[in-house]
């Protein structure tokens, strides 16, 4: 099976940072994502999520290696100074690379 | 006496306090809070059917005008207790959007005690929500002003989360609903929205009460503005509250209301739009002051004493 490699953009953030993410995404080039909620914690305290002014989310985006480091130079710049946000990058293989 | 909802809120604090493994599930919390905003917005719809609207004006813009000029006037007191520029506009902006289930908590009071209030009152809640939010942030962006010359507010989306956000948008469509169904339209779906109302409030705040209890570790932190801040803004703003609804003729439970919604701090609304408005402030500051003090404090010894105060400037006033 041929496979593909593509870089995986993990980005923890608070939630009320969903919206403006998904648009910098979209205009960054990214195809697609996966949000999901979490819980936890990190060097600012523990967010448990408690209530819906407390959310945090994790987006997963899986695109070219360029795309995902203008995304995260991007994220650094804007969101990083004020919000609680943790970025990781990740190598994956996909089938279909048109996709992403 | 205590209403019986308020012990679930504690029941809910003590839980935490003692590291209880009690957690409401997140999609029950969700259902419950569009349950009580449909609720709540329902049952002041069926109200608004029998009376006419044009009267309903001065109260509109009377709330409306209440929430903006909140802010501003709670603004020195937060500077004075060494609150930065941007804390203190983010913090104030708490106090001039309201609390939804502080209201309700301050509606079954008054329903048990038999003091009649103007059941349209939520139209007050839906109009007070956004005002005191435009307010803090304008505060912010004036106490930013050589800081962060450059930035500007995205007054477009903000005014869409807010408008159309989950809270506005379903009192205000519960109210529509109820007026336009009035009260024999509104018949067959009683038995789910008006009727377990108080039933449903109750595990709403026991839900609250985890989360305030939660907070209530985080005063240590902030030191006594928050404190300060958290228990003499509500009496404060109360008093400003009653006196709106007493010039404007409201009913003893009415002005109870007001008294009320003016006391009350928003931590749902205004520390969503905050933090997209004026990431530069301290969130967890205002969140402990409006969740882990104002929200306790005004549901077991607020809500009673600005009942008192209604019927005390009744009585002054008859």
């Amino acid at each position: 099976m041929k496979k593909h490699g593509k870089t995986m953009l993990v980005i923890n953030a608070e939630g009320v940072l969903e919206k403006p993410l998904v648009r910098d995404l979209r205009e960054r080039g990214a195809q697609g994502w996966t949000v999901t909620e979490v819980h936890g914690a990190n060097l600012e305290g523990v967010r448990e999520g408690a209530w819906e002014a407390d959310r945090t989310i994790e987006m997963k985006i899986i695109c070219d290696e360029a795309v995902a480091d203008a995304i995260a130079a991007h994220v650094l710049a804007t969101y990083a100074p004020h919000y609680s946000v943790a970025l990781w990058f990740t190598p994956v293989q996909v089938l279909r690379p048109e996709r992403y | 006496m205590i209403d019986v909802v308020v012990f679930f809120f504690l029941l809910g604090v003590f839980a935490r306090l003692v590291k209880s493994d009690l957690r409401l599930p997140e999609a029950l919390y969700e259902t419950l809070s569009i349950y009580l905003l449909l609720a709540i917005g329902l049952k002041g719809g069926i109200e608004l059917s029998k009376q006419p609207l044009a009267a309903l004006a001065p109260q509109v813009l009377a709330c409306m005008a209440l929430g903006f000029v909140i802010p501003f006037a709670l603004y020195p007191l937060a500077r004075a207790l060494r609150l930065s520029g941007v804390d203190a506009a983010a913090l104030v902006a708490h106090y001039g959007s309201v609390s939804v289930v502080t209201f309700a908590v301050a509606t079954a009071a008054l329903t048990r005690q038999g003091i009649a209030y103007e059941s349209h009152a939520a139209l007050w809640v839906a109009v007070m929500e956004a005002p005191g939010l435009v307010a803090g942030i304008l505060l912010a962006r004036w106490s930013l002003r050589d800081a962060d010359r450059g930035r500007r507010t995205d007054w477009g989306s903000l005014a869409h989360d807010v408008l159309f956000g989950k809270s506005v948008l379903l009192l205000l469509g519960g109210l529509l609903i109820g007026a336009v169904a009035g009260e024999a339209g509104t018949a067959p779906i009683k038995a789910v929205f008006i009727d377990p109302f108080k039933g449903v409030l109750a595990l709403f705040l026991l839900e609250l009460g985890l989360v305030a209890g939660g907070r209530l570790a985080e005063v240590r932190r902030f030191g006594p503005a928050v404190l300060v801040i958290g228990l003499a803004a509500p009496p404060l703003l109360a008093l400003a509250g009653a006196a709106t609804g007493w010039a404007l003729g409201l009913s003893t439970g009415g002005v109870a209301l007001l008294a009320t919604l003016a006391a009350s701090a928003s931590y749902i609304a205004a520390p969503t739009a905050m933090r997209i408005a004026v990431p530069q402030a301290n969130a967890a500051l205002s969140i402990t002051a409006a969740l882990g003090i104002t929200f306790p404090f005004n549901i077991v010894v607020g809500i009673p004493m600005y009942i008192e105060l209604a019927r005390w400037l009744e009585r002054i006033g008859a």
